[in-house]
């Protein structure tokens, strides 16, 4: 293998397991460690800075970063399940815990640079590209079809999983910079709004309608029939209040989740999700699942719905296929009907949360905007630009469905876009975080980062009792970590970010660290193609989505080869190194977000 | 020096062996010993050969001087019985040990200063005597505890940290050990497991006292340019005869000619040393033959390693004693002191 260049801005990024599995690439190991030292106010503006909405990811975000997260893989011989660090309660913590942090926010420019930026939909994708961009000096416009900003976030999402106040306060953050919020605008022509003369226009209109189904019955007890999130944001204005007894919620994805847990709050006693494939295969998190599951929520699978039974115009209940999985020749995965009889379940109503959809129906298609045959616009995946050049999309706009975290990130790069297309530079070439590497020593065997590992399994988060959430659709169901129970948590944290650090012409090929390692990471062998050096190291590297990280052309003609899947950043190579040829040094990134980071000149030298 | 202790975690293809443990189980307390010091790596090396060769803990004793090699028994078989005695003593404390029981695997660790100097009369007899041992000497050619003298296994020209040449003679344990009728005798070095590793498992496999000279660098005190016991030095001019591999007794055998360049020797327990020649001439059966090698290349400063001289029809002190199968230690009062009708029988068999 050729030697790893260190240098390249991506290595040790995707070490941090964490930080590279957010979409906003948020540095997760530093607010961890700030939050471990009570230092909650810190911990937040770090994560404000990357993922605007701390708070409500705190309680809601879909957390890539815990699957990926390196804990779940070292804890397999701790004695327990091995399970990440909760990533994302740890980030509530800071937002729970920061006090007032309303001093530390930027202030709305007192001067403005003269470029107008328009966003349809105040979801969280706009909301980011307005942050970015008001921040340093444009005037940005929001136009929302609701009264209220939040998009999805403040329509969709039940309030006992995100209480409205912890909405209110971080989007005010943002209309605090001076963003110009038009309310209950739906815009309907794309033309007018081209029209208007704004510098660039953002997307972030979400994917609005909910797939229906289209069987029997349908139409004959519609008045029993809702569309999930149509129903839910019914619910979240306070239209609807109260649901039947019986109560079947069709889908398996976190729509359904959020539909079943609603219904057993409005009066539902009933209530019964079913889903056609397995529940292993069930769209929605785990987490969700359990939750509802702990709610007394039934989860029916490999149902396929057939009818909807009514009679005199009303809803009684409705009849399903059963069916069975079976792996085809081509190993694709089909239903097939077990040939047992269809089964009936009685109920009041029916929430249909089969999947949402994109439209576009305001978006002339003559406006200079293409869309591909899935009706989805045709975008630069890199900078979001459509085939309009003005005109940018994010969020769930931009490729589908996806949740918070994406649009958030859509809406750092969308604003990038533009602040450079304003700025006269090419937008595909965007500068590469530079990443920052500092070395931890403090003394022989004293790190400036804490290395002892803990085996301490992962710390559940307190619920509140279920008499109280289940009569009040309000009450928040988790309860968060005090700090004591965050400070715990945050010391299952490897630091990820405090990485091992080799350089060649420091080592004496000792073998000390080799033999000190406990996770038997690294190897003195001969170089050699890597499947083959794979299997050929002190422990065997397995996991070929982990990096190895090789330094070849040692005194005795062999390699260092470290396998970093499982290395605990305990630091204790660097520790019995005696030449101090590894040393352990923190990497920080921060993504270049608009501003006069992201732009590299080129625009005013153009000029001049 | 690290003063946090090992984390409990560990690689999840670490298997245990046939007696349930896995390598980290054979592991001791956290080295107190300098970072990078070959002594460690030593201790690495002992941790694996008794995890390949499914020891139970509880059947190893593991006795030592004074000195950071001497210190080392505390960094790994933390499940074993050990005993630190005093500075030289360890042979005659071990040779007592084995006398009272000899169902235990002794393991002796000591030093280049605790064997070659103060205690060379202890370690003398020791070899004379064929202690059933494994005799391990963690040589580094100074007095690493004491803050680096020179030892007596310094070379002559070898020179200080503080750049003065040593003008004595060394003292040479492997000719020593090979001329006092040692039965197993090898050279290694703390930076070469894959040769190390083998040599401890065929001496644990030995019957008789089985030696090893470990040269093993003191990066605090001896790991200048200008000392022959030097990481670099020893990397440079190491001429080792034979590569080993020990193919243990419970494996089935396939009973054919060993190829050409290829010696086997079966040892008493059964499992069998298999060398392949990398010095063409090399017999590791000749005892005569191999101190006139070990001499010629020394001469041209050159550190002889590998499986040097091994005697597999070699007879242990117990057996030269002729004494009970029975460990002494497990002899009851009526068998240790049969009464005087007994005694009256030996007295009259001698008049
Ligand atoms: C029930 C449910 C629960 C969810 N739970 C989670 C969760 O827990 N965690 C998570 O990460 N994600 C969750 N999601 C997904 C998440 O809400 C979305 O992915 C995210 O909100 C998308 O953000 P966005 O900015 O693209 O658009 P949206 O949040 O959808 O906002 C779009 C906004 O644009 C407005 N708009 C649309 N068209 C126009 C127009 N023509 N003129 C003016 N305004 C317009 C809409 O009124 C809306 O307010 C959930 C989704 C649903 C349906
Ligand atoms: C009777 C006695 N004399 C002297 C000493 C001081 N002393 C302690 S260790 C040591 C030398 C150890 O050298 P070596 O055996 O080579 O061990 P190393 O530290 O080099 O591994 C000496 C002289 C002592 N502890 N006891
Ligand atoms: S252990 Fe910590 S730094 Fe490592 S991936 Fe998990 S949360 Fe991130
Ligand atoms: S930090 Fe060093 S010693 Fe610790 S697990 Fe990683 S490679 Fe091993
Ligand atoms: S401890 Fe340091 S000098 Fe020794 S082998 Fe490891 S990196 Fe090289
Ligand atoms: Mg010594």
């Amino acid at each position: 293998m050729q030697s790893t260049d260190i240098g390249h801005p991506d290595y040790f990024h995707k070490v941090v397991d964490c930080q590279w599995a957010c979409p906003a690439h948020t540095p997760v190991p530093e607010y961890i460690r700030l939050i471990a030292d009570g230092r909650y106010a810190d911990a937040y503006m770090i994560n404000w800075k990357s993922n605007v909405f701390p708070g409500v990811l705190g309680r809601t975000c879909d957390r890539p970063c815990e699957p990926a997260c390196r804990r779940g893989r070292v804890e397999e011989t701790a004695g327990h399940t091995p399970e990440p660090v909760a990533i994302c309660r740890l980030k509530r913590v800071a937002a729970d815990y920061k006090g007032d942090v309303s001093a530390r926010m930027p202030d709305a420019p007192a001067q403005r640079n003269g470029k107008r930026v328009v966003c349809v939909g105040a979801g969280p994708a706009s909301l980011t590209v307005a942050r970015d961009l008001a921040a340093i000096g444009y005037e940005v416009v929001v136009y929302d079809g609701e009264s209220r900003a939040g998009g999805f976030i403040r329509t969709q999402i039940p309030r006992f999983r995100l209480p409205e106040s912890v909405i209110d306060e971080e989007i005010g953050y943002i209309l605090g910079l001076g963003v110009e919020f038009r309310s209950g605008q739906r815009i309907d022509s794309m033309k007018d709004l081209l029209a208007q003369g704004f510098d660039a226009i953002f997307v972030g209109c979400g994917a609005p309608r909910g797939r229906d189904l289209d069987i029997p019955g349908r139409r004959e007890a519609a008045a029993q029939i809702h569309i999930g999130i149509d129903w839910l944001a019914s619910v979240s204005f306070g239209h609807v209040h109260r649901v039947g007894r019986r109560v079947i919620v069709l889908g398996g994805g976190n729509t359904a989740m959020d539909c079943c847990r609603s219904a057993r709050r409005l009066g539902g006693e009933h209530v019964t999700v079913v889903v056609r494939s397995g529940f292993e295969e069930m769209k929605a998190s785990p987490w969700e699942k359990e939750d509802a599951m702990h709610e007394g929520i039934p989860i029916r699978n490999f149902l396929v719905p057939v009818a909807f039974l009514h009679s005199e115009g009303r809803l009684t209940g409705m009849q399903f296929q059963q069916v069975r999985p079976q792996v085809d020749a081509q190993g694709r995965r089909q239903l097939l009907p077990t040939g047992e009889p269809d089964i009936e379940i009685d109920c009041d109503e029916v929430l249909i949360a089969v999947g949402q959809e994109n439209a576009f129906p305001w978006i002339e298609r003559d406006a200079g905007i293409e869309f591909d045959r899935w009706g989805l616009p045709k975008l630069d995946e890199q900078t979001l630009q459509s085939t309009h050049p003005k005109v940018f999309f994010g969020g769930d706009a931009a490729f589908g469905p996806k949740n918070i975290i994406w649009a958030v990130a859509h809406g750092h790069e969308a604003a990038v876009s533009i602040d450079r297309m304003l700025n006269g530079e090419n937008l595909r070439e965007r500068p590469i975080p530079a990443p920052l590497l500092v070395s931890q020593k403090m003394g022989i065997h004293e790190w400036s980062y804490d290395n002892d590992i803990t085996t301490a399994a992962r710390n559940k988060v307190p619920w509140a009792p279920l008499e109280h959430t289940l009569n009040n659709i309000k009450a928040e169901v988790e309860l968060g970590f005090d700090p004591q129970l965050a400070w715990k948590e945050a010391q299952r944290c490897l630091n990820c970010d405090v990485q091992t650090v080799f350089t060649l012409n420091k080592c004496i090929e000792c073998d000390a660290c080799v033999d000190i390692c406990p996770m038997d990471c690294i190897s003195f062998t001969a170089n050699g193609p890597e499947a083959e050096l794979r299997t050929r190291l002190t422990a065997p590297a397995q996991n070929r989505s982990q990096d190895l990280y090789v330094a070849d052309g040692l005194k005795t003609g062999r390699a260092m080869v470290k396998d970093e899947d499982l290395c605990l950043h305990c630091g204790l190579c660097a520790e019995r190194c005696p030449t101090g040829a590894w040393d352990m040094q923190k990497f920080f990134l921060e993504m270049v977000h608009a501003g006069p980071g992201c732009r590299t000149g080129e625009g005013v030298r153009r000029a001049a | 020096m690290t003063y946090l202790a090992k984390p409990r975690l560990h690689h999840p293809s670490l298997k245990p062996n046939a007696v349930g443990f896995t390598r980290r189980d054979y592991e001791g307390r956290i080295s107190t010993l300098c970072a990078g010091c070959g002594h460690d790596s030593i201790s690495a090396a002992i941790i694996q050969a008794c995890w390949e060769l499914d020891i139970e803990p509880h059947r190893v004793a593991k006795l030592s001087g004074i000195g950071c090699s001497s210190k080392t028994p505390d960094y790994f078989l933390g499940q074993s019985h050990g005993f630190n005695t005093v500075h030289g003593r360890m042979p005659s404390v071990l040779t007592g040990a084995y006398l009272a029981n000899k169902s235990l695997l002794y393991l002796g660790v000591s030093g280049d200063g605790d064997s070659a100097s103060i205690g060379i009369g202890q370690f003398v007899h020791c070899m004379r005597r064929g202690v059933d041992m494994v005799y391990l000497v963690e040589n580094n050619g100074v007095y690493g505890l004491t803050k680096g003298q020179f030892s007596a296994t310094a070379d002559a020209g070898s020179k200080s940290k503080k750049g003065v040449l040593n003008t004595d003679s060394p003292v040479d344990l492997v000719a020593l050990a090979l001329q006092l009728g040692a039965s197993f005798v090898a050279r290694s070095f703390s930076g070469d497991k894959a040769q190390l590793v083998p040599l401890i498992k065929a001496a644990i496999g030995h019957r008789g006292a089985a030696f090893i000279d470990v040269i093993s660098p003191c990066v605090a005190f001896n790991n200048h340019t200008g000392s022959t016991k030097s990481y670099d030095y020893v990397r440079e001019h190491n001429d080792s005869v034979n590569f080993l591999d020990v193919i243990e007794g419970r494996e089935p055998i396939e009973i054919e000619q060993p190829p050409e360049g290829v010696i086997e020797v079966v040892q008493h327990d059964g499992s069998i040393l298999r060398l392949r020649r990398t010095e063409p001439d090399y017999d590791p059966r000749d005892r005569i033959g191999a101190m006139n090698f070990i001499a010629r290349h020394q001469e041209r400063g050159e550190v002889v390693t590998g499986l040097l001289f091994v005697d597999p029809q070699a007879r242990d002190f117990h057996q030269h004693l002729g004494s009970v199968q029975t460990p002494l230690n497990r002899l009851g009062a009526a068998e240790l002191c049969p009464g005087a009708a007994v005694l009256e029988k030996i007295n009259a068999s001698l008049r």
